[in-house]
């Protein structure tokens, strides 16, 4: 039975809910309130806090994440909204703790970064559309990341750091 | 010998934490038992609070306290808080309450705090908070602000004139007199605010047993929060501790000292609990300094050639509903006049206006780009109407290297003259114009012509007083296992000062950049420091980092000459060893010289040594050093929709000494983008009753990758006489001369229009305007 | 900005969702939450109940009817853009896509919930209203069509009663031999457009035989010219017919707001359906649009 006909009575917000997912690979169990965004969930509820609010209200795109192979806004998703999906952040980009995935390297290659606020989102931006546009023009990497804000670099470094990934990824065959 | 660093283009050191989202920001600091706290800010420009009903706010679960400046008030002296900068031209020297007493003065002013189990809590306790207020009438618009029936943005103060100040020097009457032409110009300036990707936010904890308080803020100058905040408390400044961890982005409005500053740890003493507050976008266009109008009407004197005898003017200057910054933003307005050009007399005066919007203090480059729009806007004009081309406008005007250095003949605040120190002016300007391949622009402007395109180019030359003093310190200390402590006052947001610094020292004491470890930004960890403003920190820095490096190298070199009995002079550094010249196996490793300067106990110190191998040093730069640079923006213009699209962009820049190329172009480009940003996107809009509309990135344009173009860059290195390193600033200079560039290339392009635009952000619906005449 | 608290519901049925909002009159449908969190998010909305349909299976995915699409309400606007079905038979869709947020925010956002926000610059209204969508919405009573002539009846607001649910969206692709066109014109990429403009022509023996033209940004919901229409059919197209079009749009009445006026409307739903017919026409003659 839907968990809301048990629950139609009862004092609003009080039906918090337990979800299980995936994050970076990791089974993760937690009670949420309906009211708690995913980005909220995941830095606070989960201490993973590499994806970053920048303006709440879906233009930034700081706190985008990777769910089951979509780049998303993490703060217009409710964490309840996750229950049993697949949930890539920074913090599980790369293979391993030791190693950078290669956008992350072109990344630091290229001075894609100052502040490094804005920068999760762009990775795991970036990393959705390289994988469906693997021989993008520098305009079509710069439409890829109109949805992510940056004060600090002018964008320039980062499209370069972008267009270097792209051939790596590619001569990687991932 | 060690690595050559000073120069080269390093990877950031910063970057590996950073891109692994490993980056620890304000907000990503947890306490525990953390409360955290939402405001309820006045939702009126001006009004006065008649009655603040907290009760139900008060009643909701999870809520730990609802205060407001009564509350406060009954058990702490709750008073203005006091003007950082102090001047005596301030002549309405009005700052804020903490929390509001009886009379709000903008929307976003505090009115009440919450303090609950989490900010979502917090948020529900503000919603239900309820305020009688007397709404009063506002001023919102600066340019009405000294009408003699404007409403006043104060109740009690006797009108909206904050001060007057002025930059004045030549024979400025003769000048117009004798003049072949005069030529006016009135226009408005509006910047925008701080829109750092992360906001602001502090976390206070409280240490009951030892009376110290330690803050986590995103701050720009945690040395400037620890003496305010000592100073608004009565406490010892070493009883507090500042830090600014990780910060995302400044570009000036951090640097203040804000409410929530005090607030926050006045929470956090009297809950005994951390108490966090996050800013959230909402509060930051209202709650954070910004920068926005100065009305300009300044006209020139020139001869038939062009050459320029004097400039003269008024400014009004926005400085929004209190004076939080002294006159800085309005001093920076002026100073940079005349720009990179020899004239004679100069004569600008500018009155500071009290309105009822958000405060105002610097935005990257400060009053800057103001000041050098104006001087460009005037360039442009003598170039338009004697028909002379306006490279050559410039070049007759510039002041020439061999003139440096080049007193202007304008006096700095303390009575100092203002000097450029070094620069090649022209040459800037040959290198910017062979980049844009202006030469050909003709062509290229008569064929897009004949397919019914619009494209214009516009120049824009300037001048930048960097480096600010007094000065930053640094400390450099070798430790026991050979790695080498650098610790600096001057906090980060991104310029990449760990690894500049890493490469003076590194560089110095020829050991490789994994061997420095760098701490800045943190009162506990050093303990003077001034702040990240003012394209500052790599002058300052820089050369204490410099000197204290030498004066450990000279320390190892003289005991290690004990070590290995040779001669000082045949000593030299290698591969974090000191070593007989070109002998590796005649050598002793800093780490062992650190260990010998640092005995355990029972050992002893060398005699003629003192312990510690390291140094510290406030060596900064000998007065400001000017960086200086030609930007040529090429645009295109719809004429049907009024869209202006950048083509190319090029960029001289000359800030000296380049310690790291790759980190300097990011400063230009980002710098760049910024003042892009202000010439068409980033507009503050409020309603006539000061209700900002403005006010989410719908419908505040930042600017974004695909409008931006890609930023051709050559650099000019005139060494800075003033410091040991070379070193000008670089942190603004690229957003001072953008918007100035962008505008003179659409008045360009909608030449046969004679379009003179008078307003930016140049807004597309308003350009159509202008080109229907 | 947290949203306030309310009830959360996840039903996996149009029933079941009819059954919530018929009982809850305070509810909000969630549905890929672009324009809703943020509304939430900034406490403009502060609904009792959220009923997210994001586990209606029923509502997602695009079918080939006989001559018609029929667009499941929660087909994200991700999915609209990149399928191969939408890029055969009705590109103006995909095309009018492009223009619509970022892949982040078109990886959530849906066809529905875009026609339901109704924001008076949403691409998809436009588009809808030049294909002369039809509207399936569902409640108590069961279901009922509306033309997407009749749908906006506000600003914000569709012809939607609280208790319904906009299930599906019809939408008849042009058969003949055509020539389509979107464009808009926005600040920034992925913005609101101020002036958006969807064109459709049908060529016949080098004569427009059949045009729709819808714009965008000018009123509470899209606008249909029919007038240009009228005008434009029975002739051939050409440099002087477009121009003509384009004076006659600019009579549209337009709406002004802090940052536009009506005027500027005008000029850019003028210079816009000029531009846009001759892209139309590119596209007809296999070449790329002229102007985007």
């Amino acid at each position: 039975m839907e968990l809301w006909l048990d629950l139609k009575e009862r004092k609003r917000g009080m039906n918090s809910r337990e979800i299980s997912l995936k994050l970076n690979g990791c089974e993760v169990t937690a009670t949420v309130e309906p009211r708690i965004h995913l980005a909220d969930f995941l830095r606070h509820t989960l201490g993973a806090t590499g994806t970053h609010l920048g303006c709440e209200h879906g233009v930034c795109g700081a706190c985008t994440v990777n769910v089951d192979g979509d780049a998303v806004r993490s703060c217009l998703m409710f964490a309840i909204q996750v229950d049993g999906k697949n949930v890539t952040t920074i913090e599980g980009i790369a293979n391993s703790d030791k190693t950078l995935h290669p956008i992350q390297e072109a990344f630091r290659k290229h001075h894609g970064l100052q502040c490094g606020f804005c920068t999760p989102g762009m990775v795991i931006t970036l990393e959705a559309f390289l994988k469906n546009h693997p021989n993008p023009t520098e305009f079509e990497i710069r439409k890829a990341i109109s949805g992510n804000i940056c004060r600090c670099t002018g964008y320039q470094p980062i499209v370069a750091a972008a267009m270097e990934a792209a051939t790596n990824l590619k001569n990687q065959g991932q | 010998m060690g690595v050559k660093y000073i120069g080269a283009e390093v990877q950031r050191m910063e970057d590996l934490r950073l891109l692994k989202g490993s980056g620890r920001y304000v907000d990503d600091i947890t306490r525990d038992r953390m409360l955290h706290v939402a405001f309820l800010r006045s939702e009126h420009a001006h009004a006065n609070i008649k009655n603040i009903d907290t009760e139900n706010a008060k009643n909701l679960d999870g809520v730990h306290g609802v205060l407001t400046y009564r509350d406060i008030a009954s058990s702490f002296d709750l008073k203005r808080m006091s003007q950082l900068f102090p001047a005596p031209v301030i002549e309405q020297n009005i700052t804020q309450y903490p929390v509001a007493n009886e009379e709000v003065c903008y929307v976003g002013e505090i009115v009440a705090v919450v303090v609950a189990e989490n900010r979502a809590v917090a948020e529900d306790a503000v919603e239900i908070i309820n305020v009688e207020y007397d709404v009063m009438p506002a001023i919102i618009d600066c340019r009405l602000a000294l009408e003699p029936n404007a409403p006043k943005a104060h109740n009690k103060s006797k009108n909206n004139l904050v001060g007057v100040i002025q930059t004045s020097f030549g024979e400025i009457d003769e000048a117009f007199k004798t003049a072949d032409h005069i030529f006016r110009r009135s226009f408005l300036q509006h910047r925008g605010g701080c829109h750092a990707m992360e906001c602001r936010g502090v976390v206070a904890e409280h240490d009951a047993s030892e009376n110290t308080l330690t803050l986590w803020s995103s701050t720009q100058c945690p040395y400037l929060v620890r003496r305010s905040l000592a100073d608004y408390l009565g406490e010892n400044e070493e009883s507090i501790r500042v830090i600014a961890p990780d910060v995302g982005g400044g570009f000036g409005p951090k640097a203040g000292f804000y409410p929530e500053e005090i607030i926050v740890p006045l929470l956090a003493r009297s809950f005994g609990r951390p108490i966090k507050w996050i800013e959230d976008r909402h509060e930051h266009f209202v709650a954070t300094t910004t920068q926005r109008d100065q009305k300009w009407d300044v006209e020139v004197a020139c001869n038939a050639d062009g050459l320029i005898k004097g400039i003269r003017g008024e400014v009004t200057h926005e400085n929004g509903a209190y004076v939080p910054y002294g006159f800085l933003l309005p001093f920076t307005s002026l100073t940079p006049l005349p720009g990179p050009y020899a004239v004679p007399a100069v004569d600008v005066s500018l009155k500071v206006v009290f309105t009822n919007t958000t405060p105002n203090s610097p935005v990257r480059g400060a009053g800057r780009p103001y000041a050098i729009y104006a001087v460009e806007r005037l360039i442009e004009t003598i170039s338009k109407n004697l028909n002379i081309d306006a490279a050559e406008v410039r070049r007759r005007n510039f002041v020439k290297e061999e003139q440096m250095p080049y007193a202007t003949g304008a006096l700095l605040r303390d009575g100092s003259p203002v000097k450029y120190d070094s620069g090649n002016y022209h040459s800037c300007l040959e290198k910017a114009l062979a980049l844009a391949h202006h030469a050909s622009f003709k062509d290229r402007q008569s064929s897009a012509r004949n397919d019914s395109r619009f494209i214009g180019i516009g120049i824009s030359s300037y001048v930048e007083d960097t480096g600010l003093g007094p000065y930053e310190g640094t400390t450099v200390r070798v430790q026991p296992n050979g790695k080498v402590l650098v610790r600096s006052g001057s906090a980060s947001q991104g310029q990449g000062h760990h690894t500049f610094i890493a490469q003076i020292v590194a560089e110095t004491l020829a050991v490789s950049l994994e061997d420095i470890v760098f701490e800045s930004g943190d009162t506990g960890k050093f303990p003077h420091g001034v702040g990240t403003i003012g394209s500052r920190i790599a002058v300052n820095v820089g050369p204490s980092a410099y000197e204290a490096a030498n004066a450990v190298k000279d320390k190892a070199i003289k005991l290690a000459s004990e070590t290995l009995e040779a001669a000082e002079q045949d000593l030299e550094l290698s591969s974090g060893n000191v070593q007989v010249k070109g002998v590796e196996d005649l050598s002793v490793s800093l780490g062992d010289l650190a260990r010998t300067l640092s005995p355990k106990a029972g050992g002893k110190v060398p005699s003629g040594f003192t312990p510690s191998l390291e140094a510290t040093s406030y060596t900064g730069s000998n007065g400001s050093p000017f960086a200086s640079g030609t930007n040529v923006a090429e645009v295109e213009v719809d004429i049907l929709t009024g869209n202006v699209k950048l083509i190319n962009y090029s960029v001289a820049h000359d800030c000296g000494t380049i310690i790291n190329p790759k980190i300097v172009d990011g400063q230009i480009i980002g710098g760049v983008v910024h003042g892009i940003g202000n010439a068409l996107f980033e507009r503050m809009i409020y309603s006539e009753g000061g209700q900002p509309l403005t006010n989410t990135y719908a419908d505040y344009l930042l600017p974004l990758a695909t409008e931006m173009p890609n930023i051709e860059i050559v650099h000019e290195e005139s060494a800075s006489p003033l410091n040991v390193l070379g070193i000008k600033g670089a942190g603004e200079g690229g957003t001072i001369p953008a918007t100035a560039a962008v505008v003179a290339a659409v008045e360009n392009a909608l030449e046969e229009f004679n379009v003179e635009i008078d307003y930016y952000p140049i807004n597309p619906q308003h350009l159509t305007e202008l080109i229907d005449g | 900005m947290k949203s306030c608290n309310f009830s959360y519901y996840d039903p996996n049925t149009v029933s079941e969702v009819v059954s919530l909002i018929s009982r809850h009159e305070n509810a909000k449908l969630l549905a890929g939450g672009q324009s809703l969190v943020p509304m939430l998010n900034f406490r403009i909305l502060s609904p009792e109940h959220i009923v997210d349909l994001n586990k209606v299976s029923d509502l997602f995915g695009i079918k080939e009817n006989g001559n018609h699409l029929s667009i499941g309400s929660m087909t994200r606007q991700s999915e609209l853009l990149n399928s191969p079905l939408i890029i055969q038979s009705s590109p103006l869709i995909s095309k009018a896509l492009g223009y619509v947020g970022h892949d982040q925010t078109r990886n959530r956002g849906t066809i529905g919930g875009s026609l339901c926000h109704l924001d008076p610059a949403a691409e998809l209204c436009v588009v809808a209203s030049a294909y002369n969508a039809e509207l399936t919405v569902t409640g108590k009573k069961g279901d009922r069509v509306i033309a997407m002539s009749d749908w906006p009846v506000d600003f914000l607001t569709p012809a939607l009663d609280h208790d319904e649910i906009l299930t599906n969206i019809r939408i008849t692709p042009w058969q003949g031999s055509h020539g389509f066109c979107f464009i808009e014109f926005a600040r920034r990429e992925g913005d609101f457009a101020i002036v958006a403009v969807a064109v459709l022509i049908e060529i016949t023996d080098h004569v427009i035989s059949k045009a729709s033209i819808a714009l965008g940004g000018v009123s509470a919901g899209p606008v249909r010219l029919h007038d240009v229409e009228t005008l434009l059919k029975g002739q051939s197209p050409g440099q002087e017919l477009f121009k003509e079009a384009g004076l006659l749009a600019k009579k549209v009445d337009a709406m002004s707001d802090v940052n536009y006026s009506t005027n500027y409307r005008k000029r850019l739903s003028g210079a816009l359906t000029e531009r846009a017919l001759h892209g139309a026409m590119a596209r007809f003659k296999g070449e790329e649009e002229g102007h985007e």
